[in-house]
């Protein structure tokens, strides 16, 4: 043996020895940054059970996990906080393409009247924010809010100035408890307000209603219990005012109708002690997947997010998601095998 | 000195050349006073060491290394301009759908409608030239006048550690300047504009001053942009102010020019085109600035003149929408603000050469200085 060919065995040892030893597989995964906290927990515990799977997520934001995923195929499984479109579905390369919920998160609306607690029904808050409504004093708002005092005192709307699932969630809302908002916002990421000021995330828009007295704005209930501001509660469907929390988020999901492809509006759902603006978030994944080691690790994983992986959730501020709908899922994750 | 930036890029060889002239074949006093006219940075590396590299071996090896070193730099220099050219081409290719589809409309409309697919730019490039413009109008005569106190008038100790605290004042990230801007900038700016409100002078009718004291809008986001600029325009400033050679000071005052004559006629039209080039860097910084912005200017694509108006920048609108963008056209009309924002900032930058030029021809600037 040449020098030159002991060399060329040398290296050939160097570059195949890692692939002789670890069999590891790695998934990779991008999508919303509502999940990322959980997401991350659930990734390392993940880890800690099963040293042999590794996952990696980028929370680049609901639209570029959807794109990453469906579109460029850059990634093994997308994340969203808004389901896709039939649009989406249609143009999307991967296909089939599955939704399956992971937690669910809700929208809270946060005010500045020091010394007043008030609640609000839809219509309300839908005549707020198209600024229809532009005092305190209003009619509207004193109806909801039998025997307070009101001010006198102009409102000023503050809303989310980046795309968002929270804005999301919030227009939905809105949109479906007051058909005016629906014909002149609409729903998406996104979108246009009539009136208001935009911040930048939840801590623009808390900072800002923070600082502006008389101003009202919607957070994610996590930053609310995160930084333990005061929030209103909501009328839900069956005429109750519910302040949010996990449980009443979860029960949104619980009485809401699921359908089978899981792509649901879980706002405003009808039923008893169910929060009326909350959300599911989804991770998108293909039964299609070509490798076959990294299909089982995917399901594997999926089917311990949707039942261990569900005792996490309340410590890190999500809602658990209803065991009906857990259940519901374990089925479906099945077709990934 | 004829053209802005050459001045920021003249100072280190300047002072090399200032270190290389001791070690010079020519005595200090045949060489003259060091004004900046006469640092060419040839010269002074042709008179002086030259002798020592004579012989057949330095020149040998001389000559390789030169094409090497010529190599090198060359090379950096086309990935610098490939660079360039990389991202353009990746902004002008990005943005033709948004362009096919919305036509001139994508530039001139006001309307920006992400739900019904409608991106019109003009808001959002009124408000980075509204909140620039305050910013400049607020940093340019602040930092100038701080520059002369600093090279002029105070004690040197004292300069240095008012100089140290600006570039501290560079280094703070914008992030923390637009957190800063939220807690305690806006409620100051909301007290003023409250006081504007109820004044008894009625300003409030003003066009300007019109409008809800918020406190978050163009003038709170025009006055954390000054923060911004200051740092760059006053230290470049106060180097090209150090830079104006002893000889014309004393000269001023041998005439019998008192400190604000001097400063006046002799030491600030000296310098008044390095300024400006300053001020073209502070207004580069402006231009693009995205996050502390943000933070404070309300986010609300609208054109109004009031300063207490919430409005919207080309870079905030893009940080703001990019990652939850709704559709591809919406991401095209988002990478079209940024050629729009590139666009801008190059007219600005030409437009400023162009005038520097025309006025260096017809008046022969710096007079004084020849």
């Amino acid at each position: 043996m040449t020098s030159r060919s002991l060399a060329l065995a040398a290296l050939a040892t160097i570059l195949l020895a890692p692939a002789a030893f670890a069999q590891t597989t790695n998934l990779s995964g991008a999508g919303g940054t509502f999940i990322f906290p959980l997401a991350s927990k659930w990734f390392t515990e993940y880890n800690k059970l099963n040293p042999k799977i590794q996952i990696n997520y980028q929370s680049i934001g609901s639209g570029g996990g959807i794109r990453q995923f469906s579109v460029e195929q850059t990634v093994d499984f997308g994340e969203t906080d808004g389901p896709m479109s039939d649009q989406q579905l249609k143009d999307s390369k991967v296909q089939p393409v599955m939704h399956f919920p992971m937690a669910l998160g809700g929208v809270v609306p946060v005010y500045n009247l020091p010394g007043l607690s008030l609640k609000f029904s839809g219509p309300t808050l839908a005549s707020i924010f198209l600024g229809e409504i532009a005092m305190w004093y209003d009619a509207a708002i004193a109806k909801d809010n039998p025997g307070v005092k009101l001010p006198a005192e102009p409102i000023t709307v503050v809303h989310r100035a980046d795309g968002s699932g929270t804005t999301y969630t919030f227009v939905d809302f809105l949109s479906k408890v007051s058909p005016e908002f629906q014909k002149k916002v609409g729903v998406g990421t996104s979108v246009t307000w009539p009136v208001g000021l935009g911040g930048k995330g939840n801590e623009g828009v808390s900072g800002m209603v923070k600082q502006t007295p008389g101003s009202i704005g919607y957070v994610e209930l996590i930053y609310a219990l995160q930084t333990k501001i005061e929030y209103a509660p909501v009328k839900n469907a069956s005429g109750e005012y519910l302040n949010a929390s996990l449980d009443t988020v979860s029960a949104a999901a619980a009485t809401a109708q699921i359908p089978a492809d899981y792509r649901v509006s879980i706002t405003n759902p009808p039923g008893k002690g169910a929060y009326p603006i909350a959300t599911f978030t989804w991770i998108l994944a293909t039964p299609s997947m070509q490798d076959k080691a990294k299909k089982q690790a995917l399901h594997d994983f999926l089917v311990w997010a949707v039942t261990k992986g569900q005792d996490y959730t309340k410590d890190l501020g999500y809602a658990p998601l209803p065991k009906s709908v857990a259940q519901m899922e374990l089925k479906d994750i099945g077709k990934m095998k | 000195m004829d053209a802005p930036t050459i001045v920021t890029s003249e100072l280190p060889l300047a002072d090399l050349a200032q270190k290389l002239r001791p070690a010079a074949a020519v005595p200090p006093e045949l060489a003259g006073a060091p004004t900046a006219d006469d640092v060419e940075p040839p010269s002074a590396q042709e008179t002086a060491p030259r002798a020592l590299f004579e012989d057949k071996y330095h020149r040998s090896t001389g000559r390789f290394a030169d094409r090497v070193f010529r190599l090198a730099t060359g090379s950096c220099a086309a990935v610098v301009a490939s660079l360039i050219l990389v991202v353009v081409l990746y902004m002008v290719k990005g943005s033709v759908p948004a362009f096919r589809d919305h036509g001139l409309g994508a530039i001139i409309s006001p309307v920006w409608d992400p739900t019904n697919q409608k991106y019109g730019a003009l808001a959002f490039l009124f408000g980075t030239a509204y909140t620039s413009l305050i910013g400049m109008a607020i940093a340019l005569p602040l930092a100038v006048l701080t520059a002369v106190a600093l090279v002029e008038i105070l004690p040197s100790g004292l300069a240095k550690v008012l100089s140290l605290a600006v570039e501290l004042l560079a280094a703070i990230p914008s992030v923390l300047l637009g957190l800063w801007g939220i807690f305690e900038l806006v409620p100051l700016v909301r007290r003023f504009e409250i006081s504007i409100y109820k004044s008894p002078l009625g300003l409030r009718r003003l066009p300007i001053f019109s409008g809800a004291p918020l406190g978050v809008g163009f003038l709170a986001a025009g006055l954390l942009l000054a923060i911004m600029a200051l740092p760059f325009i006053l230290s470049v400033s106060r180097e090209v102010l150090l830079q104006v050679p002893r000889a014309q000071r004393e000269a001023a005052y041998a005439l019998g020019a008192t400190r604000w004559q001097a400063i006046r006629k002799f030491i600030l039209p000296y310098s008044w085109k390095g300024i400006f080039g300053a001020s073209l860097l502070g207004l580069a910084r402006v231009l693009g600035e995205t996050m502390a912005v943000t933070m404070v200017i309300g986010n609300t694509p609208q054109i109004k003149a009031s300063l207490f108006a919430s409005g919207y920048t080309l870079a905030s609108v893009i940080a703001n929408e990019f990652t939850e963008a709704p559709s591809d056209l919406a991401i095209s009309a988002l990478i079209s603000l940024g050629l729009i924002l590139l666009l801008l900032s190059v007219t600005l930058n030409a437009a400023a050469r162009i005038m520097l030029f025309y006025l260096n021809r017809s008046a022969g600037a710096p007079q004084v200085a020849k």
